[in-house]
């Protein structure tokens, strides 16, 4: 389908014997934010690893079934050539410590040895800068480390980073968990300024945010996707009884 | 609780108080005594001609250091070009690897190495570079410094690489960037305060090693450059001067060991400078 970024079949993964992702199916589409939610262990930030294929640079990570971007199987493209098209955001903000804001923009493009132009550098900085919402703050201490940057606009340069590399699909594991309500209101809305552009997947502890932000949500339990479909419509009629109870503060 | 109490605490306090500070005072004795016999017996020695002579033979008056001078340098240069970069790989190595068959080998060989007396070390280069050759030489004495050098690099580089945050790490292989790239490119340079300073802490740790010296570098009383030559140095000149029987000889003793001590003292001090200066913020 021409609509489709990411299609995840019968996938599964594991760490050693230990079974996390059992089976999943889910179909993300084009310029989108789908949310992932579930209780703390259920395998969010497995599910997201296997997509940029992150998850297998742990020693005993295994994984089977199929993924695919935009009809390209995942799991027979190189890692690092994959990489480049899929952003991630972490749960914490981690800027490289020994560049400044401009080098950390282009960090994709600098540590891969891609020459560009330098007018062309300062093109992808300004664009990425503005589309991240921090262009206005940082424009004048471009040359600055970026850990001087709050812990907000250090997430927000995170986010820069990820999207000078233009990326198909971009991974989101709780990017707000660590960052005070202001910061995470103007990263909510940053969200659903991106989504013309680029597809999200966002995983989140917070209901609220999800509701707010995401177009389509999956819920996860135990490892099994649940339920999967419309955020509106899983908030407000709940197919199965987990995902109620999920909703409805019972457990996670 | 009475008051008496209270008083008997207090002078209890004071007591150990003065206890600690009295012991403290003792272990800073020897500091200062050797820095005051140094700077008294070997500034007035000092002076252009000093520095810039070579040894004369017994009997003439005047002479200097200037040959011994270049030869530390180049010793400090011929060891840190074998030691730097073995140093470096392995601690990543290390770092990298923290089970594995190599990676128990090459902790236990810096301890091994960090324990072994430095003239056992000198033996061994004489066996290993100065027996075949068939001749003393700046490279077997270079080669002898390295081997102490080595264990404090990697040690060093080992535990600058530990302490940054697996995170940054992550951050560069998910920008797509090859694990070699992410090594040499993210995390290196994030270590690279750490890394210097062991490096300066081992050049300060050799310069004054005259023990290794006696069987390779050997020692020359002319200028030599070539490395496959005897060479002097600061250590082995010290030595030479002061077994002399003539006072203008001990004097000149004295001179060396100061800038011997400058010497250390600056690499110590530039050592710190940049461990605080130029540490990176996570
Ligand atoms: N490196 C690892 N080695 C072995 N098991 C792991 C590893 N990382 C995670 N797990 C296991 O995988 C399961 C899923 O972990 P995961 O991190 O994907 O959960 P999560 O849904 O992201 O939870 P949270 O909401 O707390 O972040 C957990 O039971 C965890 O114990
Ligand atoms: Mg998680």
């Amino acid at each position: 389908m021409e609509n489709t970024v990411l299609k995840v079949e019968n996938f599964s993964a594991s760490f050693g014997d230990n079974r996390i992702l059992k089976d999943i199916n889910l179909t993300v589409p084009r310029n989108v934010v789908a949310a992932l939610m579930g209780p703390s262990g259920c395998g969010k930030t497995t599910l997201i690893r296997c997509v940029n294929r992150m998850h297998e640079l742990i020693p005993g990570a295994t994984v089977s079934g199929r993924m695919t971007l935009i009809d390209e199987d995942i799991y027979a493209m190189q890692p690092i050539i994959l990489r480049r098209k899929v952003g991630m955001v972490f749960q914490k903000p981690n800027p490289f410590p020994t560049m400044s804001i401009y080098e950390n923009v282009i960090a994709g493009y600098k540590l891969n040895g891609i020459r560009i132009p330098k007018p062309e550098l300062d093109n992808i900085v300004e664009q990425s800068l503005k589309k991240s919402a921090l262009w206005d703050e940082v424009k004048d201490a471009l040359h600055r480390k970026g850990t001087f940057l709050s812990g907000g606009q250090q997430q927000r340069l995170c986010i820069a980073r990820a999207l000078a590399m233009n990326p198909e699909i971009m991974l989101l594991d709780e990017p707000t968990s660590a960052l005070d309500p202001k910061s995470t209101s103007q990263i909510e809305e940053l969200f659903v300024e991106l989504k013309k552009n680029v597809t999200m997947l966002l995983v989140t502890h917070n209901i609220a945010q999800a509701a707010r932000v995401s177009d389509v949500t999956a819920f996860i339990y135990l490892g099994e996707l649940i339920e999967f479909g419309p955020t509106e419509k899983m908030f407000t009629v709940p197919k199965d009884k987990r995902t109620e109870e999920y909703l409805t503060g019972k457990f996670g | 609780m009475t008051g008496n109490h209270v008083k008997r605490r207090l002078a209890e306090d004071i007591f150990f108080k003065g206890i600690v500070c009295l012991f403290a005072f003792i272990s800073l004795l020897p500091l200062f005594l050797i820095l005051y016999y140094i700077t008294r017996n070997g500034i007035a020695v000092i002076d252009w001609n000093f520095l810039s002579s070579l040894p004369r033979p017994i009997g003439e008056a005047g002479g200097g250091v200037f040959n011994a001078i270049v030869g530390t340098l180049m010793l400090i240069i011929l060891s840190g070009v074998i030691s730097i970069p073995c140093g470096i790989a392995a601690g990543i190595y290390l770092s990298e690897n923290k089970a594995g068959k190599l990676a128990s080998g090459i902790r236990l060989s810096v301890v091994v190495l960090q324990g072994t007396p430095s003239i056992v070390i000198g033996i061994i280069a004489y066996i290993w570079i100065v027996a075949p050759l068939k001749t003393f030489s700046a490279l077997s004495g270079g080669i002898a410094l390295s081997i102490m050098m080595l264990p404090v690099i990697v040690k060093t580089t080992e535990e600058t690489l530990k302490l940054i945050p697996y995170h940054l790490k992550e951050a560069s292989l998910a920008l797509g960037v090859p694990y070699y790239r992410t090594i040499l490119k993210v995390i290196l340079p994030s270590g690279i305060s750490g890394i210097l300073t062991g490096i300066l802490l081992s050049v300060a740790r050799i310069t004054g090693e005259t023990a290794p010296l006696l069987f390779t570098a050997f020692g020359n009383q002319f200028m030599n450059t070539n490395i496959f030559k005897p060479i002097d140095s600061l250590p082995y000149r010290i030595f030479y001067y002061a077994m002399s029987p003539y006072p203008e000889w001990h004097s000149f003793a004295w001179g060396a060991s100061f800038i011997l001590v400058v010497l250390t003292l600056a690499l110590n001090l530039i050592a710190r400078g940049i461990s605080v200066k130029w540490k990176t913020r996570f």
